[in-house]
C-alpha cells in the first residue's frame, strides 16, 4: 500500500532556517543542511526548501546549498523560490533535486509548467498554491482566491480553477498551502485541502497548520491528502518525525516505518 | 569502474550521489567504449519509452547493452531502465523496447479516483524470492516509486519482488542471471536503497546461480 509521505519545509533566509507566522516575524532555528541531515536519519520521506526571499528580492536560487543537501540525504526533496525559467529548473534538478515547485513564476506565465513538464517530467514539476478563504464572494467559486509573492498579492484566480488548469498545463503534484492555516498550528484547513485533493487527478500535499499529530491524522483521512508538511512544530523540538509517525502507525495510516 | 548509462532520459544526479555514497567510482556516461570497459553498469532513466527507445538508437547503445549483458557483467536497471528491458511497452501508442527479459509494461488503469497517476511516493515491497540483490532488506521494506507504468513479466521465475496499487499487483524488481532491475529508485530510497545498492556492488552473479 501507497504510505502517506511526512515532509519537513525549511523556509530559507539568507542560508539559515527561518520560521516566521504568515511570512512575517521571521526566526533563525538552524543550518538548512544540518537539519535536513537530522530529519533524514529520522525517518522524514521527503524535504522541500523554500527560499523565502528569493522571490521578494529576485535572487537567484542557492545552488550550493541544493548540492549540500543533496550529498547529505539519500530521498527526494523539492526546491522553490527563485526560480525565474526552464535554466534555473534545470540547474537545480542537476544539482541532485529531485523536483522543482513554482507558485508566483506560474500564475504570472503559466506556459512555465508545460515547458518544465516537457522537458524534465511532470514528476519533477510541483506548484505551489496558497489559497486565502474568501467566502461568498461571486468571483471564486470554490470560495478561495490565490495569492502571491508570501500573501502579499492577491490575482483574481479562483483556487479549484487554477488547479484544474496547471494539471492540464501538465503539473505532477500539488501543494495546498492555506494562508489562513498557515503558521497557526492549528490544523490543516481540511475543507480547502478536501476541496483541491478531490478535484485532481495528480498528488496533493496539505500545507499550513500542523501542531500536532492528530492534524496529520485529520488531514489524511478526512482531507484525502497524499502527503503533509510539517514545519514549526518540529523545528522547534515540540515534536519528532519519528515520533509523529508512530503517532500516525498506531491511528492507522499507511506510513514508511523502515529506514 | 560502474558505467551509469546516459541516453538522455533524466536526471543521473541522484544515482551517481548514492554509488559515491558508498565509495564507488563511477562514469555517466554515452561511450560504448567506457560502458565496455566498466566492471558493473547501472541503466537508469526517468522520462517516456519511445523517446528513451530513440535516444539509445541515435546513441547506438544498443549493441553494447546487449554485449554487456552477454558478457556477464552484473547489469541494474531502475525505473524506466527496468521497463525498456521488457518486449513491449504501451506507452506512447506501444513501443517495442530491448527484449532482454520477456513481458510487457502496462498502464495503471484506477478504478478509485484516490489513487492517482503516477504512482508517487513510497511504497511496500513483498519479496516472491530470494536474491543477493535483497539481502539484508526486510520484506515489506518501502522504496520510492515515480512511474505510471509498470512492468509485468511473463515468468513468474523473473520476479523477486511485488508491490500493490490502484488495483494492480506488479513486479517491483526483475532479474534473469546477470540482470537485476527494480521498477523503484533505490538511489532515492534512503538506507534500504543504500543497501540494494551495495549488495549490487558486491554481486558477483556468475558465482551466485
Amino acid at each position: 500500500m501507497l504510505t502517506r509521505r511526512i515532509i519537513p519545509c525549511l523556509d530559507i533566509h539568507n542560508r539559515k532556517v527561518t520560521k516566521g507566522v504568515k511570512f512575517q516575524n521571521n526566526i533563525e532555528l538552524g543550518d538548512p543542511v544540518e537539519m535536513a541531515a537530522r530529519y533524514y536519519e529520522d525517518g522524514c520521506d521527503e524535504l522541500v526548501f523554500y527560499d523565502i526571499t528569493a522571490s521578494a528580492e529576485r535572487r537567484p536560487i542557492d545552488i550550493d546549498m541544493v548540492r549540500e543537501v543533496a550529498h547529505a540525504v539519500r530521498i527526494p526533496f523539492a526546491v522553490g523560490g527563485g526560480i525565474a525559467g526552464l535554466p534555473d529548473m534545470e540547474r537545480v534538478l542537476l544539482a541532485g533535486a529531485e523536483k522543482i515547485s513554482v507558485n508566483s513564476l506560474a500564475v504570472k506565465n503559466p506556459q512555465i509548467i508545460n515547458e518544465g513538464s516537457r522537458a524534465f517530467g511532470a514528476q519533477c514539476i510541483v506548484l505551489g498554491m496558497d489559497p486565502l478563504a474568501v467566502p461568498d464572494d461571486p468571483r471564486f467559486p470554490s470560495g478561495y482566491e490565490i495569492t502571491v509573492r508570501g500573501f502579499r498579492e492577491h490575482t483574481g484566480m479562483d483556487a479549484i480553477e487554477w488547479a484544474r488548469k496547471a494539471v492540464d498545463l501538465g503539473v505532477g503534484e500539488i501543494v495546498v498551502n492555506s494562508v489562513d492555516a498557515d503558521g497557526t498550528r492549528a490544523g490543516f484547513s481540511i475543507p480547502l485541502t478536501r476541496l483541491i485533493a478531490d478535484a485532481v487527478p495528480v498528488p496533493v500535499v496539505a500545507s499550513g497548520g500542523a501542531g500536532n499529530s492528530q492534524h496529520l491524522v485529520d488531514v489524511f483521512e478526512q482531507a484525502h491528502a497524499d502527503a503533509a508538511i510539517i514545519a514549526g512544530m518540529i523545528h522547534t523540538g515540540d515534536y519528532t518525525v519519528s515520533g509523529i509517525k508512530q503517532e500516525l502507525v498506531q491511528a492507522g495510516i499507511p506510513i514508511r516505518q523502515h529506514w | 569502474m560502474i558505467a551509469i548509462i546516459d541516453y538522455k532520459a533524466g536526471n543521473l544526479t541522484s544515482v551517481k550521489l548514492a554509488f559515491e555514497a558508498l565509495g564507488a567510482n563511477t562514469s555517466i556516461t554515452s561511450d560504448p567504449d567506457v560502458i565496455r570497459r566498466a566492471e558493473r553498469v547501472v541503466f537508469p532513466g526517468v522520462g517516456a519509452a519511445a523517446a528513451a527507445m530513440q535516444n539509445l538508437i541515435e546513441l547506438g547503445l544498443i549493441p553494447i547493452i546487449k554485449q554487456t549483458i552477454l558478457n556477464q557483467i552484473p547489469f541494474l536497471g531502475i525505473c524506466l531502465g527496468t521497463q525498456i528491458i521488457l518486449d513491449h511497452s504501451e506507452e506512447d501508442g506501444g513501443v517495442h523496447t530491448l527484449g532482454l527479459i520477456p513481458g510487457n509494461v502496462i498502464r495503471f488503469q484506477p478504478q478509485n479516483p484516490r489513487d492517482k497517476v503516477p504512482h508517487m511516493g513510497w511504497n511496500r515491497i513483498q519479496k516472491t524470492q530470494d536474491h543477493p540483490l535483497l539481502a539484508n532488506i526486510p520484506d515489506q521494506s518501502e522504496f520510492y516509486f515515480v512511474h505510471s507504468y509498470y512492468p509485468t513479466p511473463h515468468s513468474r521465475g523473473n520476479s523477486f519482488a511485488e508491490t500493490s496499487y490502484a488495483g494492480a499487483t506488479f513486479s517491483a524488481a526483475l532479474g534473469h542471471n546477470n540482470i537485476f532491475a527494480t521498477q523503484f529508485h533505490p538511489e532515492k530510497s534512503g538506507r534500504i536503497g543504500l543497501q540494494l545498492l551495495e549488495n549490487f556492488l558486491q554481486w558477483n552473479p556468475q558465482g551466485s546461480s
